[in-house]
């Protein structure tokens, strides 16, 4: 490209930007200060609008020039690493994939993720989430006592395909955020936990299904579920946590007519 | 300094989105269908019963609220297989391979296809 070009290259770019400066975008932030207590307030931050913000640039504005003391979690800014999962307009999203754009003029109302204690701002405690995770014992569980040095566990492509799906969760919780099951029973396992276990029951190198279906067939686990679906409609990574927990239903009621009808077979 | 525990869930909570919304009628479907149930078991009692109860009881389906009440747990009937059979492929997906078999594909061998064919069958029964 010559240098003329360049040059006006930049002049139309410089032109678009002074005339979308002027543009702007509400947000209106929910906001939670544990030291004063009291009920949380929204407070409206207008932002300049660029069409190719995401909701976290914007927040990212917020605490750089306005408000330091916004309080929200960011990590990769590529949907990667699951921490900026808040409520956008009543949705759960990960903001940084989530574009101003999609919503201007209109005002964006941000909230932390429904369903979990809020501990300031846009932030959520998520202890019982991962304690959650844990319960369903998320590692390759073998019965022979094989030791790491004699070798890998092979797998063919057609085993990997049966779980690999699963692997893929970022542990965002937006699931947790859109599930009406989980808001009235916070005690549910619920979507990624057990789309978690399902990735390990799944896997031809792992022998803990049995000890996994104690915890999986309760009342707690896949049984809560009504298969509302929303939280494979929220998922950012097409888990399908929601199939998870219908497949986890059938194998546990497989189980149930075995164990009952013919409790002289095994298990 | 303790977190604020989360909004407690409200009893309209239903309402609060279109999938949520569809979801509770997909739910609310299946009152039609087990009142359905119960009418065919009375149905079948009265049937037990003797030719004269039987013909009573014919008139009362004739009329237009019973025909209305039929209407409506036709369609109530209908949204509540096709969404099931929809969701079919979900909850029992069939790999061939590496590959998944497409949707529409488990959707229509595990639900339509069969579907359509034991209603034919009846249909024939009946009518033919
Ligand atoms: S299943 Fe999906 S929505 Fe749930 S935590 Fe994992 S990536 Fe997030
Ligand atoms: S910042 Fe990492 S997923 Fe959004």
């Amino acid at each position: 490209m010559s240098a003329s070009n360049g040059a006006a290259a930049q002049t139309t770019e410089e032109s678009l930007e002074a005339r979308m400066a002027d543009k702007t975008i509400t947000l209106e932030v929910f906001r939670y200060d544990p030291a004063a207590g009291g009920d949380p307030t929204f407070q409206r931050y207008d932002v300049p609008y660029r069409s190719d913000w995401v909701v976290l640039d914007a927040l990212n504005w917020i605490k750089d020039t306005t408000d330091g003391s916004l309080t929200f979690r960011w990590s990769c800014r590529m949907g990667v690493c699951g921490s900026c999962g808040m409520m956008v307009n009543g949705l759960p999203k990960l903001t940084c994939s989530t574009f101003l754009k999609d919503y201007y003029p209109d005002p964006l109302r941000i909230e932390p993720l429904a369903n979990f204690p809020v501990q300031r701002d846009l932030v959520i405690e998520f202890d019982g989430f991962v304690e959650k995770l844990k319960s369903i014992k998320p590692w390759l569980i073998r019965n022979d006592q094989r030791d790491p040095a004699d070798g890998e566990l092979r797998q063919t492509p057609k085993q990997l395909a049966q779980y690999k799906q699963y692997t893929m969760c970022i542990n965002c919780m937006l699931c947790y955020s859109a599930c009406p099951e989980y808001a009235f029973i916070p005690g549910f396992i619920g979507p990624a936990a057990i789309a978690l276990a399902q990735r390990y029951n799944l896997d031809s190198r792992d022998q803990g299904q049995a000890e996994r279906r104690k915890l999986l067939g309760v009342q707690e686990a896949v049984w809560e579920c009504t298969f509302v679906g929303e939280c494979s409609a929220v998922c950012p990574k097409h888990v399908d946590p929601a199939a998870a927990i219908q497949q986890a239903k059938v194998t546990s009621t497989i189980d149930w007519y075995k164990r009952f009808l013919m409790p002289w077979g095994k298990k | 300094m303790r977190p604020r525990p989360p909004e407690p869930p409200t009893r309209t909570w239903f309402m609060r989105t279109t999938a949520y919304r569809l979801f509770m009628i997909r739910e609310f479907t299946s009152v039609f269908l087990a009142g359905y149930l119960i009418f065919l078991l009375v149905l079948l009692a009265r049937v037990g019963e003797g030719p004269q109860p039987f013909e009573s009881l014919l008139v009362t389906l004739r009329s237009p609220i019973s025909i209305i009440l039929h209407v409506l747990v036709l369609l109530a009937a209908l949204y509540h297989a096709v969404t099931w059979f929809n969701l079919t492929p979900r909850i029992m997906p069939v790999r061939l391979g590496e590959e998944r078999l497409p949707d529409a594909v488990v959707a229509i061998a595990a639900g339509y296809l069969p579907w359509i064919v034991v209603s034919l069958a009846i249909g024939w029964a009946v009518l033919g």
